[in-house]
C-alpha cells in the first residue's frame, strides 16, 4: 500500500521534474490571466462573498463553510492551469531556456524578471489588499536579506535594523514631503508639487539619501563595536535602535510621536520590484565574491582570517554599513507605501519581526531570506482572522523551526541564478 | 640583511612573563626549529611576531621593516605566512574557498567589483583560482577542491591549512606543530611537503615541533625554550648533546 503511494508520488514528481523556471512562470502567467478575467465570476458561481485573495487560506479560517468553494477555486484557477501549461509547454520552454543559457546570464535574468513582474502585476491588479501585501513582502525581503548579511554571513548579532529603517524612512520622507508636498507639518513644498513621472525620477535620490544616512548611522555603531571582540555589537546596536526611536519621538518639527504623513504615492509596484531586485543582486554578488566570503572567514575563525591577509575590521565595517544602507532604502520605500511614518513602528516589535524572518528563512542564504520574508508575511496575513491565536501559532512555528533546523529552513545555500534558470532534464533522462 | 630579525623581545601577560629577552635571526631560505616543553612560550613567540600580541619590549623586523604595531593582516601581506596549532579552518567553507581567501590582499576590484560583479572582478577571481589550484596540486588535494573542510580526515585538513598559508605567497612560513596527531604515513607525506615548498619556493621556515625526529631532520638551527627563555641554541647535533636541553626537555618527553 505504502509502496504504491510512493510510486504514484514519484510518478507525479517525474511528470514535473523536466520543467524549467520559464515554464512555471508562463504557467503562472496563464493562471493569473484566467483569474483576472474569470476569478470574480467563479467566486460568485461558488457562492463565495468575494474572491479568495490569498489562495483561500483566510477564507478557510474565517468561514469554514466556504472551504469546498475555496478548494475548487484554487484548483481551477491556479493548480490545474499552472500544471497543465507548465507540463504541455515543457519541451518548448526547455528549448527556449537552453537558448538563453548560451547567452550572458543577465539577458536571461532580465527576461525571467520581466515575466515574473507581469505575473505579480496581473495578480495584484484584482485587489488592492494583495498589492499591499506584495509590496510589503518585497520590502521585507530587502530588510531580511540585509540583516542576514550581518547576522548570518558575518555571524554578529545586530539589533539596529529597525533604527536603520527609521533613518531611511524619515530622511526620504523629509526629502519627498519637504520638497514636493504642501504639508501641515513640513510646510510649503520647497520645490513645488510635481507630476508623478517627475516624482519617479527624483524618488531614487530621496531613497539613496536615506540609505546613505542609515549607513552613516551604521558607522557610528560599528566604530565602538568592532574595536574589540565580543558581544558588544548586540548591546550597542540595541541602544542605537532605541536612541533613533526616541530621537524621532522628540523631534517636534517632524511630527514627534504622532508621525509624518502625506508622502507622495511614489512607491509603485514597479519601483519597489526594481529596488528589491537590485538589493538581491548586489548582496548576492557581494557574498559570492572572495571579498564577501571574508565575512564567513571572520565569523568562523577571525584570527585565521587576519593571518591570511584579510582586513577583518574593514570587512566587518563594510558589511555592516552595506546592510544598513539596504535597510535604509527599504525603510524609505516602506514609508512611501504606507504614506505615513511614525517612530512607534520601528521598535522592539519590528526587531522581533525582522529577526524572526532571518532565522526562520535561514542564515547565510539569499534564498532563505526570500522564503523567510515572503513566508512570514503571507503567514502573518493568512492567520490574521485568528487574532490573538496568531501570536501563539507563529512563535510556536518559529520554535519548531529552531528545534529541527537550528540555522533556519534554507540555510547555507548558494543562490545560483544560472542553475535556477537553466533548462531541466527529466529525472529519468538525467540518469 | 636578514629576512627576519627579533631583538630582545619580552612579553608579559598581566604579570606572567611568557617570553624573556628573545632573539632570533633567520636568513632567506633557512629552516629554524623551536622546541621546548608545554607552556614554554613557543606559540606566544609566534603570536608576537605575527602581530596577534604586541610585545612589551623588543624589536621585530622583516626585511628591515619594523613589524611592531602592525595588524596581523598587514604582516601577513608582507610575506609572513603561518599555520596554527589547532588549525583554525573555516568550518563552512570549501577547500578551494580557503585557499582563495588567503589571496584577499591581492584583490583590487574593490567594493564596486564586489557589489556589481564587474569584468575585472571575474578576471581577478579567475586568477586567484588558478593559483589556488596550483597549490592544491602541489599538495595533492586538487580532487577535493569543492568539499567542505569539516568532512575531511585530519591529515588532509592539515594539508588544506598548509595550502592556505602558502597562498599568501610567503617568504617565510611559521608552522606551529604541523604534524601533531598524524599517522606515520601522514607524517611522511607532510615531511615531503615541507621539503617541496622549501625547495620550490626557496621558503624560509620557522617550525615549532614536538617530534624530535622531524626537527632534527629538517632544521639547520634549533632553539630550545624553557619558561620563556632560550636555554640552548645551535645545530641539531649541538642541541641533541646539550645537557641543559636534555634536562629541561628531552629528559621529560619521550624521544621518538
Ligand atoms: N592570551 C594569553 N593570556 C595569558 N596567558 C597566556 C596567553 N597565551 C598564553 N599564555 C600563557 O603563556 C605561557 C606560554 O604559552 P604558549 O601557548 O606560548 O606555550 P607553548 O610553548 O606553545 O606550549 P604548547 O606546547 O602547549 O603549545 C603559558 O603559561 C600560557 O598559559
Ligand atoms: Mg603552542
Amino acid at each position: 500500500m505504502k509502496e504504491r503511494k510512493n510510486k504514484r508520488f514519484s510518478r507525479i514528481r517525474e511528470m514535473f521534474s523536466g520543467i524549467p523556471a520559464l515554464g512555471w512562470l508562463v504557467g503562472a502567467l496563464v493562471a493569473v490571466i484566467i483569474e483576472y478575467y474569470f476569478g470574480n465570476s467563479l467566486a460568485d458561481f461558488l457562492h463565495m462573498d468575494r474572491l479568495p485573495v490569498l489562495f483561500g487560506v483566510v477564507v478557510i479560517l474565517k468561514r469554514p463553510l466556504d472551504i469546498p468553494g475555496a478548494f475548487v477555486y484554487v484548483m481551477l484557477i491556479y493548480a490545474i492551469p499552472i500544471a497543465v501549461v507548465a507540463r504541455l509547454t515543457s519541451r518548448l520552454m526547455n528549448r527556449i531556456a537552453g537558448f538563453f543559457d548560451r547567452l550572458p546570464l543577465w539577458v536571461s535574468a532580465i527576461v525571467h524578471l520581466i515575466l515574473l513582474y507581469y505575473v505579480l502585476s496581473v495578480w495584484t491588479d484584482l485587489s488592492d489588499y494583495r498589492l499591499l501585501i506584495l509590496k510589503l513582502s518585497l520590502i521585507a525581503i530587502m530588510v531580511t536579506l540585509s540583516l542576514n548579511v550581518i547576522n548570518g554571513y558575518m555571524g554578529e548579532f545586530s539589533c539596529s535594523h529597525p533604527g536603520f529603517m527609521a533613518l531611511g524612512a524619515y530622511v526620504s520622507s523629509i526629502f519627498s514631503v519637504g520638497l514636493f508636498v504642501n504639508d501641515r507639518i513640513l510646510g510649503h513644498a520647497l520645490l513645488g508639487v510635481v507630476p508623478a513621472w517627475v516624482g519617479q525620477l527624483v524618488f531614487p535620490i530621496g531613497l539613496l539619501l536615506g540609505g546613505a544616512i542609515a549607513a552613516i548611522g551604521a558607522l557610528i555603531v560599528a566604530i565602538p563595536s568592532f574595536r574589540t571582540r565580543g558581544d558588544y555589537l548586540a548591546i550597542i546596536s540595541l541602544a542605537f535602535m532605541f536612541i533613533v526611536k526616541s530621537l524621532f519621538d522628540n523631534l517636534g518639527f517632524l511630527g514627534g510621536a504622532r508621525g509624518l504623513g502625506s508622502q507622495p504615492d511614489w512607491a509603485t509596484l514597479p519601483t519597489i520590484f526594481i529596488w528589491a531586485v537590485l538589493c538581491i543582486w548586489t548582496i548576492n554578488n557581494f557574498v559570492e565574491s572572495t571579498m564577501g566570503k571574508a565575512l564567513n572567514a571572520v565569523r568562523d575563525e577571525e584570527s585565521a582570517a587576519e593571518s591570511m591577509t584579510v582586513n577583518t575590521r574593514k570587512t566587518k565595517m563594510i558589511a555592516f554599513m552595506f546592510g544598513a544602507f539596504w535597510a535604509g532604502i527599504a525603510g524609505g520605500l516602506f514609508a512611501h507605501v504606507l504614506r505615513y511614518v511614525n517612530p512607534g513602528t520601528f521598535g522592539l516589535r519590528k526587531l522581533a519581526e525582522v529577526l524572526a524572518m532571518v532565522y526562520f528563512g535561514g542564515l547565510n542564504s539569499v534564498i532563505g531570506s526570500i522564503v523567510g520574508a515572503v513566508g512570514f508575511n503571507l503567514l502573518s496575513e493568512m492567520l490574521r482572522p485568528l487574532e490573538i491565536i496568531k501570536w501563539i501559532i507563529i512563535p510556536t512555528l518559529l520554535i519548531l523551526v529552531m528545534i529541527f533546523r537550528p540555522t533556519g529552513l534554507i540555510a547555507f545555500k548558494h543562490f545560483d541564478v544560472r542553475e535556477i534558470l537553466k533548462p531541466k532534464l527529466k529525472a529519468k533522462e538525467r540518469m | 640583511m636578514p629576512l627576519l630579525q627579533v631583538k630582545n623581545m619580552t612579553h608579559y601577560f598581566a604579570g606572567l612573563r611568557a617570553v624573556h629577552n628573545y632573539n632570533l635571526t633567520i636568513e632567506p631560505g633557512e629552516v629554524h626549529g623551536l622546541i621546548g616543553p608545554n607552556g614554554a612560550g613557543k606559540t606566544t613567540i609566534f603570536n608576537l611576531i605575527t602581530g596577534v600580541y604586541r610585545p612589551t619590549e623588543g624589536e621585530i623586523t622583516l626585511e628591515g621593516k619594523s613589524l611592531i604595531g602592525l595588524f596581523p593582516h598587514e604582516i601577513a601581506s608582507m610575506g609572513l605566512g603561518r599555520t596554527f596549532q589547532n588549525m583554525k579552518l573555516w568550518r563552512h567553507m570549501t577547500v578551494l574557498e580557503h585557499v582563495k581567501m588567503a589571496h584577499y590582499s591581492e584583490l583590487t576590484y574593490g567594493l564596486v567589483g564586489a557589489f556589481f560583479g564587474t569584468a575585472k572582478r571575474y578576471k581577478e577571481e579567475e586568477e586567484i583560482e588558478q593559483h589556488s589550484y596550483e597549490l592544491l596540486r602541489l599538495l595533492g588535494i586538487e580532487n577535493i577542491a569543492d568539499q567542505n573542510v569539516l568532512n575531511l580526515p585530519y591529515g588532509v585538513q592539515r594539508k588544506v591549512e598548509m595550502a592556505r598559508a602558502l597562498a599568501i605567497r610567503p617568504r617565510i612560513l611559521f608552522l606551529d606543530e604541523p604534524t601533531v596527531g598524524m599517522t606515520p604515513e601522514e607524517l611522511k607525506e607532510m615531511m615531503d611537503v615541507f621539503r617541496k615548498v622549501h625547495e620550490e619556493f626557496g621558503l624560509a621556515i620557522f617550525l615549532i615541533e614536538h617530534r624530535m625526529k622531524v626537527v632534527m631532520e629538517l632544521c639547520e638551527q634549533i632553539q630550545t625554550l624553557n619558561f620563556g627563555e632560550v636555554i640552548a641554541e645551535g645545530t641539531p647535533e649541538e642541541i641533541q648533546n646539550n645537557p641543559k636541553v636534555i634536562e629541561a626537555y628531552l629528559g621529560k618527553e619521550e624521544v621518538e
